[in-house]
């Protein structure tokens, strides 16, 4: 088990698995995305209350769920190549990261979107998952312009850990603290996603939208990884052959 | 002058480092005793100062480690920069705090040896200054005020910087008295320099 | 050959040394304990200017202005806390101190929040007197006041390490540390309006009081990881 995860944590053993393990991401999250879409917009019933504006929640809750996991994503490999010097596990959190601010960013414009009809204006600030969000996209921002600021990789991906980490204590603090404040404000009513029963014909297509999202973030996350990979190991002879050979030249 | 212990023992192995791409030096090793000087000699840019702050811990290496009486210091920091003072490029004191200030700051860092403050400052030829603000010091001056703070403290290793910048020549032949009386007290010094050195003390050289 | 025993300068000594250097450094230069202050009674000054003076206003929006104005003016100190220190060479003599890191770096953050975060805290009554502040709901804010500048020493020491030296760090240790400081903001300002609007304050502040425990514990640790890979 050792010898494998050593393994893993070479970077060509990693490029070589990456390469074949993206369709294994890909195809299934493809998929589930497309039975998740379909029937979420044809085939699920119409909110009682919300009408036909609800199904945005396909798109939304998904693209919260990942943005806050991909956060987890990019704090623990962060963590682990902090104290543990795995320079991959570095690679894999400096390719979270602008995944997870894309992710937050749709989480946002479909939340605002969703929104629009019930409060009858593009934001809402009494919203806490909202607002949430919002800050949840500043601490990615905070992030890759820290990773920005630094030239030296190494020491850009030790300073940028050390920050991950500790937004990822606050994060939850983050949130408690934003829904305190919200519920203090007398304004418009907050959504409940689907409310309190939800129908079998609203769930599936939401777990499978659910799942399918992971998948492609799964899959994006490789390809972004092995990018990275290729660019911090661009001066060895691995990279030099593989580049050589797919090229055509000997 | 005290004496020091004679089991300490500063080795390093199989030590590589990268600045950026670049490769300042790959697979080096070195050992040292105490009574002896370790020289790193090369040109700018040549990687002696990073070889000396990657010793210190100040920087990470690629691979391999420096080990204090066999332990690594990676495992060990406190009790290796215990024994250990460093002199910089930057000497390291505050400009608007007074000579005294500063030293007396630096006692709370680190161990002082039992050493008469007032001897020390006659000897490095600072004394009346000790009440000026440290901006109004020239940069030979404030040179003298480390080689202070390396007198007052009691560490076994000194590891220098390019020591005789900004010095003349009564100061640099100063560094080097000090320097060999250091060796010569099994005191371990490591000094990274890119001038001709002389010294009474079995030296070594790495050159970079 | 003897090895005498060596007189090891304990942890809470250095600590203390090391604030009670920041603090003489401060007195040498005293108008630097002005400047944060000064911008702490201008931002609170924008507000009725831009949005005018009614009383009611006032009244209302005086708690979180007030907490604004408060966050941004430690945001402007806490740029210097560490490049002074990272430029003339002290820093690394801190890094090569037998002294834990993190015991340092509290000492700073504390004595930056000596002549901070307190001269604030002491000033607070003086412009939220003008925002029509009632005495009793002045109490409140200074005590939010008191533990939010003291978690924002804190917080705001492991940006300001993360950011020494880089170019253009101010802009990235504001954007580093706001969002961080959001729950102090939050917790903050609102619990002075609630104790405004005759509500208990007791649940903001105990919530204040165990966010600054919290980031006690984290911050040093995190401030001196940071203050090793700054410095490199």
């Amino acid at each position: 088990m050792w010898k494998f995860l050593h393994k893993l944590a070479s970077p060509p053993h990693f490029y070589g698995l990456a390469v074949r393990l993206i369709p294994w991401f890909a195809v299934p999250g493809f998929l589930l995305i497309a039975y998740g879409a379909y029937a979420g917009l044809f085939v699920a019933p119409p909110d009682y209350q919300q009408g036909d504006a609800f199904r945005i929640i396909y798109v939304h809750v998904p693209s919260a769920y990942l943005s806050v996991m991909a956060y987890m994503v990019m704090a623990v490999s962060a963590g682990i190549g902090l104290i543990w010097r795995m320079k991959l596990a570095h690679a894999v959190a400096a390719g979270a990261a602008p995944l997870g601010a894309w992710f937050t960013f749709l989480a946002l414009a479909t939340g605002s979107i969703w929104g629009r009809p019930m409060w009858g204006t593009w934001w809402e600030w009494g919203d806490p998952r909202l607002t949430s969000e919002l800050v949840l996209l500043f601490l990615y921002f905070g992030y890759m312009a820290l990773r920005g600021a630094i030239d030296d990789t190494a020491k850009a991906d030790r300073a940028s850990a050390v920050l991950a980490l500790v937004g990822a204590v606050n994060v939850p603090i983050i949130h408690f603290s934003v829904e305190w404040w919200s519920s203090l404000h007398q304004g418009p009513t907050l959504f409940k996603e689907g409310g309190p029963a939800i129908d079998n014909a609203m769930l599936y297509p939401l777990l499978a939208m659910i799942l399918g999202f992971t998948f492609v973030f799964g899959g994006l996350l490789l390809r972004r990884v092995r990018t990275e990979v290729l660019y911090r190991e661009r001066r060895t002879r691995w990279v030099r052959e593989l580049v050589f050979s797919a090229a055509g030249i000997k | 002058m005290r004496c020091k212990a004679l089991t300490a023992k500063l080795s390093g192995d199989d030590l590589t480092l990268f600045r950026g791409d670049r490769c300042l030096f790959k697979g080096l090793n070195f050992a040292l005793n105490p009574g002896e000087v370790l020289l790193l000699e090369g040109r700018n840019g040549s990687g002696k100062t990073s070889l000396l702050r990657a010793i210190a811990g100040l920087i990470e290496l690629e691979t391999g480690r420096v080990s204090w009486d066999g332990v690594p210091i990676r495992g060990q920091r406190q009790a290796f920069h215990l024994a250990l003072v460093w002199l910089a490029h930057r000497v390291g004191f505050k400009a608007d705090l007074t000579l005294l200030e500063n030293l007396r700051f630096e006692s709370s860092l680190r161990p002082q040896a039992e050493r008469d403050l007032e001897e020390v400052l006659e000897r490095l030829g600072i004394e009346r200054l000790k009440n000026l603000p440290m901006r109004a010091l020239s940069a030979g001056q404030q040179r003298r005020v480390a080689l202070a703070r390396m007198l007052l403290a009691d560490a076994v290793l000194w590891m220098l910087d390019e020591p005789v910048t900004n010095l003349d020549r009564e100061g640099r032949s100063l560094v080097m008295q000090l320097v060999s009386e250091h060796a010569a007290h099994n005191g371990m010094v490591i000094m990274a320099a890119h001038q001709d050195i002389k010294l009474e003390a079995p030296m070594q050289t790495i050159r970079l | 050959m003897m090895d005498q025993q060596r007189q090891m300068p304990g942890i809470w000594a250095g600590m203390v040394a090391v604030a009670r250097r920041d603090l003489l450094l401060v007195l040498k230069r005293p108008g630097d304990v002005l400047n944060p202050l000064f911008f702490f009674a201008m931002v609170a000054t924008l507000f009725p200017l831009a949005v005018g003076p009614s009383v009611e206003q006032l009244e209302f929006s005086g708690p979180g202005v007030l907490w604004v104005a408060a966050l941004l003016a430690m945001l402007l100190s806490l740029n210097s806390l560490f490049t002074s220190d990272f430029e003339d060479g002290s820093l690394e003599q801190m890094l090569v101190s037998s002294l834990p890191l993190s015991a340092l770096a509290f000492g700073k953050a504390a004595a930056h929040w000596l002549s901070s975060g307190l001269p604030l805290v002491i000033v607070s009554p003086l412009v939220a007197m003008t925002f029509r502040m009632p005495v009793a709901v002045v109490g409140v804010l200074m005590l939010t006041l008191l533990l939010g500048t003291l978690s924002l020493s804190l917080l705001g020491s492991i940006g300001a390490a993360l950011t020494v030296g880089l170019h253009r760090g101010t802009a990235l240790l504001s954007l580093l540390v706001l969002p961080l400081s959001m729950p102090v903001l939050i917790f903050g300002a609102r619990t002075v309006s609630l104790a405004a609007a005759g509500d208990t304050a007791a649940g903001g502040l105990y919530f204040l009081a165990a966010y600054t425990v919290l980031i006690m514990s984290i911050a040093p640790f995190a401030t001196a990881a940071a203050l090793r890979i700054s410095n490199e």
